[in-house]
């Protein structure tokens, strides 16, 4: 086996796995990007492939394929640990690669339909074949089903072999996550009429999802990935863990209230969602104070740059995208003028990015380097390190300019529009038509374009670096990282 | 070796984390019962959906200290009354319609969905449709809706235009009643200062 070049035979039969998620991932996570890029594009020029490709359809398939890459981002993170957290080979490892298999030609289906079929009659046939219409979870219900299907076996794959091995902390907080997780999915996948009840459960699936189970998937990827490449001592980050948990879980589990001020639900809501979504930040604070603590504790050394680079990158962007945008609208008294306004996608692009993208983006780079051979990963990496770094700065940059964009757009509308105007159709293109709301999206069309070549730089390098490293990663004991 | 604290200890956080996730979900599955029966079609919050039958306002209520959908007399909606059964077929046709269409990828619909275009929650009230009513040549703010739904790009009012999306005869006067109904439902003031016709200025 040479150092420095791709060799399956160095990764365990889970990793083999998780590389195959890894890769469908970063190729869906071009067409986020690409489908952002054309939406972002029809804001400033709308009659940009109008009747062809419409902003529903683009924008529909920039926020499923964002979904779609991270969830394989977060199975393939999981496969990928699974057996060294486990200390046994994966239970039912073919089974997990037949699942992956039916998955990816799931979603291949379901994106082609999107993108050539679009829409249907108003009966049940569209919603079973073509699109369901329900934002963020459009997949048609065959597709549902078999996404349940296929997240069944994961479960199956990930808890049997667990059980079978050892059942770290770590191990438990992931699997009763994941049956959460998994449940929750089932709560999207009944039709109603009756439009509050619809989006009631609909919340729950999305809201508990992104800011409570999801959290807590990427909170054990962390505490496992905070051990790989700075040896942190297990019982430190499995405290830290059970403290994340109750944190999130507490706050994000009655924080699911700030979707329910204005669905037709009690003014009870008021309270509880105010009260628990304001709380929602503190576990992001947590987890920025370990990962800090934890890189300082040990003089920064560690195993691999870019991983621990986009690590520390994560527990900042989801303290900041997450909790300081989400917070700056979640209480009632803002949220009647900002809901449903380009506050919301502003939220939405720094959180998604600060929460998701970094955790999943350094779990890549450690696969790749164990994929080459184990290669070095430190400082001055054959090739050099000027891809990494610009790759997480332009994308870093990018999302930031994204976010303040859509932000400055979001106060022009939430001023014009909701407050002054009321919310009518004419207030509603008074604002839209505003140069301050056109300055804003362009702006942000500008920061995506950023993000955009971020993106070239990340793939490119995900591909090249440690190719040629004839060097062995840096070994670390515990003793030695914490001196 | 001194005992771990209590604050250090992972047992302590680990019974911390069971417990507090384990009352947060049975105090959400208790406000869910709470809240579905509060919003259940016929209830003070979600009228009826035979609602279409009558005339819908929307106006600030100073008690409340917010906007409220007001229910008037009887206004059939393409001028025939219909049965609960009959209302809610109608209703449901056009929620599956808004769903086919994919609506929410460019409107909100009680304020959730896209940005692209605007929200629906009181798009039955909706000022504009006098002018839409001229516009389209129709005699009432239902046939405007309707013709505008089927023919959008002939009635854009805006460079950013509602694209065609095949919807039939049918399927636009459904859409037309589940947005009716839906602009009865108690949003607790959302959106806020909406003016109905004759209450601007």
């Amino acid at each position: 086996m040479a150092m420095g070049t791709v060799d399956t035979s160095n990764l365990n039969g889970g990793q083999k796995l998780a590389v195959k998620y890894f890769a469908v991932a970063i190729v869906l996570f071009a067409a986020q990007v690409l489908f952002g890029l054309v939406a972002g594009l029809q804001y400033l020029k709308p009659d940009t492939l109008f009747g062809v490709l419409d902003f529903s359809v683009t924008r529909m398939v920039h926020i499923n394929a964002m979904v779609v890459w991270l969830l394989y981002g977060f199975l393939g993170s999981v496969y990928w640990l699974l057996e060294d957290e486990s200390g046994r080979p994966v239970v039912g490892l073919g089974l997990g690669n037949l699942a992956f298999f039916v998955l990816t030609a799931a979603v291949v289906v379901v994106v082609l339909v999107y993108l050539f079929v679009q829409v249907g009659p108003g009966n049940d046939m569209t919603r079973w074949l073509i699109n369901e219409g329900r934002e963020y979870i459009e997949a048609p219900r065959w597709a549902d089903i078999g996404i349940v299907v296929c997240v069944l076996v994961f479960f199956y794959n990930v808890a049997m072999t667990f059980m079978k091995g050892k059942f770290s902390g770590i191990a438990g907080v992931l699997v009763l996550d994941l049956v959460a997780l998994a449940g929750l999915y089932l709560a999207g996948m009944v039709y109603m009429t009756n439009i509050s009840h619809d989006h009631f459960w609909w919340w729950w699936v999305i809201h508990l999802w992104v800011e409570a189970t999801w959290e807590v998937l990427v909170g054990c990827i962390l505490a496992w990935g905070l051990m790989q490449v700075l040896q942190v001592r297990r019982k430190i980050v499995t405290t830290w863990l059970y403290i994340e948990v109750a944190l999130m879980f507490g706050s994000g589990i009655l924080g699911l209230g700030h979707h329910y001020f204005w669905i037709g639900t009690p003014e009870y809501w008021f309270k509880i969602g105010g009260f628990f979504s304001a709380l929602e930040p503190i576990p992001l604070v947590a987890m920025v104070v370990h990962s800090l603590y934890d890189s300082g504790e040990h003089h920064m050394k560690n195993t691999n740059h870019p991983a621990l680079a986009w690590f520390i990158t994560h527990t900042a962007g989801n303290f900041l995208g997450a909790g300081v945008w989400g917070f700056m609208q979640t209480l009632p008294q803002i949220n009647l003028y900002t809901h449903g306004t380009q506050w919301t996608a502003s939220h939405g692009h720094i959180a998604f990015f600060g929460a998701y993208v970094t955790i999943v983006v350094p779990m890549i780079y450690l696969a790749v380097q164990k994929l080459r051979g184990n290669v070095w990963m430190g400082s001055e990496p054959a090739g050099g390190a000027w891809k990494w770094k610009w790759a997480l700065t332009l994308q870093v940059a990018g999302t930031l300019g994204m976010a303040v964009a859509l932000m400055v757009s979001g106060y022009e509308q939430a001023f014009l529009d909701r407050a002054i105007g009321g919310s009518t159709w004419q207030s509603y293109f008074v604002a839209q038509e505003h140069p301050w709301f056109i300055q804003g999206m362009k702006w942000r069309m500008i920061s995506g374009l950023v993000f955009a070549a971020g993106y070239v730089l990340l793939a490119w390098d995900l591909v090249t670096i440690g190719a040629g490293e004839t060097r062995k990663v840096e070994q670390l004991t515990p003793a030695a990282a914490a001196a | 070796m001194p005992p771990t604290p209590l604050w250090q200890s992972e047992d302590f956080w680990r019974k911390v984390a069971v417990w507090v996730t384990a009352g947060s979900a049975v105090i959400l599955v208790l406000l869910t019962f709470d809240s579905l029966s509060k919003t259940a079609a016929g209830s003070s919050r979600v009228p009826a959906y035979s609602v279409i039958n009558q005339h819908i306002d929307y106006r600030f209520d100073s008690a409340r200290n917010l906007s409220v959908p007001v229910i008037g007399e009887q206004a059939p909606l393409f001028g025939k009354v219909l049965s609960e059964a009959e209302a809610e077929a109608m209703v449901s046709h056009g929620k599956k319609t808004v769903q086919a269409k994919n609506c929410m990828n460019c409107h909100t619909l009680l304020g959730n969905g896209a940005y692209y275009a605007p929200d629906l929650t009181k798009a039955w009230v909706d000022p504009q449709w006098a002018d839409m009513i001229d516009l389209t040549e129709s005699d009432s703010r239902e046939e405007a809706m309707a013709k505008f739904l089927q023919h959008p790009d002939q009635y854009a009012t805006n460079a950013r235009m509602m694209p065609p999306l095949g919807i039939t005869p049918d399927e636009a006067k459904a859409v037309v009643a589940f947005l009716k109904w839906m602009s009865s439902i108690d949003t607790n003031g959302f959106p806020a200062g909406f003016k109905t016709r004759g209450q601007e200025g």
